[in-house]
Formats: C-alpha cells, structure tokens, sequence
C-alpha cells in the first residue's frame, strides 16, 4: 500500500553523528525518507517542541535516512539534544530535486553552512559519475568546518577537489567560499555546472558569477516555511512557493526571481530587505 | 475561454465560481497574480488584522488522513499596512478578509483599503482557534451585529461574512449578518479539532486544537448551505471540502451561488484550482446547461 507522505510518521533515533561542537546528523529508519532525491527535504517534528524543514542526508543502511541539523534557535537546539532512542515525527519527502546529469564535464559544488548536507547528499549520489568535481565549502571558522572526512573518503576512490575557506583564516583559504568560486571560473572555462546551497547572499554571489561566465547553476533556496505542502505561502519568493515549486531553482528560474538576494518575508510575511 | 463561467454574486461579475479560500496562498500579490492566470474566479487574502501577527509555531498543519487536515497558523499575518502596500496595485478580483478583536479594529482596517481596486471584503467570524478573535466575535451577536455596521458605514463594496459551526446557530449568526447589511454569507469554517500522537501521547499541533478542513467536513458544509439558503435572502459561497466538480455542484444544488476551495490546493497543487474550473465547464457542457445560475439551490425544489 502506498504511504500518504504527508501523514507524520513517529521514528525512533537509531544512530547520531557529531559533526562539529554544534552540528549533529541524526539516523533513522524510514523508508520514504531513505528513498527521497538529492535536495528534497522533510518536515521534522519534535514532539511538545517545533516542527522544522530540514535537508534529507545521507544514511548507508538500506531503508535508513538522516537529518543534519544546526543547533541555533527554540527548534534545533531541542532536535540536537535529542538522542539514540528518542522519537520525532517525520513527514515528507518534499519539493523538486537537484538535476542529477551524467552528461556534465565539470561540476562545481558550492556550500556554506548546513546548506552542505544537500550538495553532500547530491555528491555521493553522482559520485561514479565520469564528471569532475570541485567541492568549495565554506565556513566562519575551522571548528564549524563539517564533512570533510567524508568526502575525503569518497576521494580515495574517485578524485574531488576540496577547497576550504574560512572567514577568520583558521583553515583553508582566508575569505568567503564565493571567493574561491570566482578565482576557479576565472581560469577554469570549461565548468558547466555549479550547485549550490547555503547563505542566500553566498548563493546571490554565485548566481552573478555563474551569469558572468555562463555557467549553469542549481541553487536550493530557503525560506520560512509551515505548511511544507504549498498552501500558506510562507514560503513565497515571488510568484513560486519554495516548498513545492522549489527548494532547487536553475539560473532560468532564479532570473525572474527579483526577490533572490534582495528581500524574504519574515514570519508575519511581511517582505523584509536582508 | 477555458476558465469562463460567469456568474453574478452580490453585484460583483465573476468569470467562474471557484473562489480560492482565505488562509490558503493569501499574503502576495505575485502569488495572486499566478492564481487569476490559471483560472481563479477570486481570491480571498489571508485574514488580516490591525498589527502583523507571526501566528503560532510549528506544527501548524497535520494531515488526518481521508483527504482532511487540521490546522492552527494563528492568523499569521502582514497586519493592514503593510498588506494595503503589497496589493497596491491589484487588478485582480480579490476580497481581503477582515479579523479583530473589536469594533474599531474592523473600521481601521477597512479605511486602508477603501482606495484599492478590490472586489471587497470577507469577514472572518468563524476562525476557531484564536482566542477574541474569529469565532468567539462570531458567538456574540450583538458584536456581529455592530461589527458589521461599523465595516458597511466604511465601505459601499460587498461584505461576506464567514460564519461556521461555534456555539451559536450558524442561521441565527447569519440572519443577524444579514439585518446588520452584510451583502453575502460565506459558510463554513474550518470546524474545532484535534489530534494526539498516540506514542509520544501529545497533540500534535503546536496550539493543540485546530481547525479540520478537507473531505471530512463537506456533508456539513452542505448541510448548512442548504438550511441557510432557505431562510436568507443575500447570496451564499459555500466552502468545506470540495475535491472535485461534483463537490461544487452538490454545494450550488444546496444553494451556494459561488464556492470556496481550500486543503485540495494542499492535496492537488496549486493547478487545481484552474483543473476543478475547466471539469465544471465540460459538465455544464455535457448537461447542456447554459447558465450555472440553472442549478442554485435546485436541491431545494
């Protein structure tokens, strides 16, 4: 029978990963979830707390997903203290996905943030993939600095390029990730595809370049979300719902969205600068 | 035209009777735009109050299954304001729907707006999970009745009032909206529900109790159509559960002249809206039935 994705389902935590001092990766075992495509994301309840959009991550183990989260507001820090045996409610997978093409010769990521966990998840799906691939992440600080192990691992077997850049200078290059991106596509010419997830105004910077140098582009884009399904509107950049029209935007659709970069709806939905 | 079915509802032309409920896709005027493109014969905004309201937390919607869902947003809101801004140049057949707490936010409200090129309004007496606001306006009659007056001393463009399933009769509320001069009852609500996660043993929604909408509530919705058609003399948009053409149908056979739709947006995507237009076309065409006014209240026969 086929499962309603939008009814919540109650999972328990089977596993949890610690990233970095404030990052978590929680598993477990779903298997909507687990089969959900790269950049789709779930709506995540934790019971008497909040429920929270959140990017799918990896999980190994067959009918097993996970979540990455952040600790920082009211709902996060309460997900992030949550622990093996502990249940959460689950609904979804929803919105679009990250193209995943094997015609691509060169392929650039570019993350910030927790915005790495899709471009994470997208890459180990296209990994066997004959494409290059670049992976530019960025961060404040060394310690906020996540899934380097993991892709490193990946790199044993397939060549990825990582590159670092740190805002105080304490790992990698001294800057913004979008510094290293302008740097590449200044030399690099043959790059035909950046995906990109993370600081909308990082993704805004992308978008530019990208445009500067022709180069096609992918980006998830956040906004604040309830409803998850397409209905509150929430979640509008002008005219497109981020929940079902999105999260992953091309440059084609990214053109029209006047508001990418320049302004969000704040939670009364009130259209507000960044 | 694909989307073309006129009807005529309190004086206001509109080119088909499927009206796009308050609450869903109702705070952008991009959004409105996309909606009159692909077929809306109006939108209702979200309900706007006085000052924005950032509503309740997450969750604030859970699907129940069956094609039904319960919410509680908590009136999430830009306020007047700053809505009157973002619809400023609107050109579209739009009613702005009205929330507060007492006579004087209503007036406020309504002055903002009287400028714009807007179908008119709806007020909101029936939203049931926000305390002074919505439903327990609607059960105080004598308020209903005041509010009412205040708004239409305000405005000359329709008023609808929303009524729906609270302590008082839903025909007694609408009988004294209608003597107060409302120009048309909209009917019904979301109805007060809840719903507990059996294993954590909590409810689910962040406010506990909401509102059940979808296929759940349409026989009531019915119901109530049907009993105020015939004891009102100002036009009704049904609203509650309608899915498909048959759905708007039995709610125009029952009486309304126009509907509302709402949680099939949440199932079908925001094309529904312009699909449930066009499966209503081929029916009249199919019946030969050249004007829909043909089946109003035809139940009632």
């Amino acid at each position: 029978m086929l499962i309603d994705k939008n009814l919540m389902r109650l999972v328990k935590i089977e596993d949890v990963s610690i990233e970095t001092p404030t990052v978590k990766t929680i598993f477990f075992k779903d298997s909507l979830s687990s089969v959900s495509k790269p950049g789709q994301f779930l709506m995540v309840w934790i019971p008497r707390k909040e429920e929270l959009p959140l990017s799918v991550m990896i999980s190994d183990k067959k009918k097993y997903a996970a979540i990455t989260i952040k600790k920082n507001g009211y709902g996060s820090t309460s997900l992030f203290n949550k622990d093996i045996g502990d249940r959460i409610g689950i609904r979804g997978p929803f919105g679009n996905s990250f193209s995943c093409n094997k015609a691509l010769n060169n392929v650039i990521f570019l993350g910030g943030g927790t915005g790495l966990v899709p471009l994470v998840r997208l890459l180990y799906y296209i990994k066997g993939y004959d494409s290059k691939f670049t992976f530019i992440m960025g961060a404040k600080t060394k310690s906020e600095i996540m899934f380097t192990e993991l892709i490193n691992e990946w790199a044993k077997v397939k060549k990825i390029d990582l590159h670092i850049a740190t805002e105080d200078g304490s790992l990698g290059a001294k800057g913004y990730p979008t510094d290293i991106l302008r740097d590449f596509l200044s030399v690099h010419k043959d790059i035909d595809m950046i995906y990109t997830c993370g600081p909308e105004l990082m993704m805004k910077k992308a978008y530019d370049l990208a445009t500067k140098y022709s180069v096609h582009m992918e980006a998830s884009i956040e906004r604040y979300m309830k409803c998850g399904i397409g209905i509150c509107s929430s979640c509008c950049i002008n005219d497109k719902l981020v929940c079902v029209d999105g999260t992953i935007f091309n440059e084609i659709k990214i053109q029209k969205l006047t508001e990418f970069g320049v302004s969000y709806r704040n939670k009364s939905g009130i259209l507000t600068k960044f | 035209m694909d989307y073309d079915i006129p009807i005529n509802i309190a004086g206001l032309d509109l080119k088909n009777p499927v009206i796009v409920a308050s609450g869903m896709l109702g705070l952008s005027q991009s959004i409105f735009n996309r909606l009159y493109k692909i077929g809306a014969g109006a939108i209702v905004s979200k309900s706007i109050s006085l000052l924005p309201r950032e509503g309740y937390r997450n969750p604030t919607i859970v699907s129940v299954g069956n094609m039904s869902y319960i919410n509680a947003v908590g009136l999430a809101n830009p306020g007047a304001e700053s809505f009157s801004t973002e619809i400023s140049k609107n050109n579209g057949p739009l009613l702005v729907s009205l929330v507060g707490s007492e006579k004087s936010d209503f007036s406020s409200i309504v002055k903002l707006f009287r400028d714009h090129k807007i179908l008119g309004f709806e007020l909101n007496l029936s939203c049931p999970h926000v305390e002074k606001m919505g439903m327990e306006i609607g059960d105080d009659l004598n308020l209903v009745y005041d509010i009412i007056q205040s708004i239409k001393k305000e405005t000359t463009k329709p008023l609808f009032v929303k009524v729906g399933l609270g302590k008082s009769d839903i025909v007694e509320v609408a009988n004294v909206a209608e003597s107060a001069g409302a120009d048309g009852i909209t009917a019904i609500n979301t109805l007060r529900a809840m719903k507990i996660d059996i294993e954590t043993q909590c409810p689910v929604l962040e406010n506990k109790i909401g509102g059940l909408s979808g296929s759940a509530i349409k026989p009531l919705g019915i119901r109530c159509v049907y009993e105020l058609s015939k004891s009102l003399k100002i036009p009704i948009i049904g609203c509650g559960g309608i899915m498909t053409y048959s759905d708007v149908v039995e709610y125009m056979m029952a009486g309304a002249s126009a509907i509302q739709i709402g949680s099939l947006i949440g199932l079908k995507g925001i094309c529904s809206v312009g699909k449930i237009v066009r499966s209503l076309r081929s029916y009249l065409e199919a019946g030969n039935i050249s004007d829909i006014r043909e089946i109003i209240g035809i139940a009632h026969r």
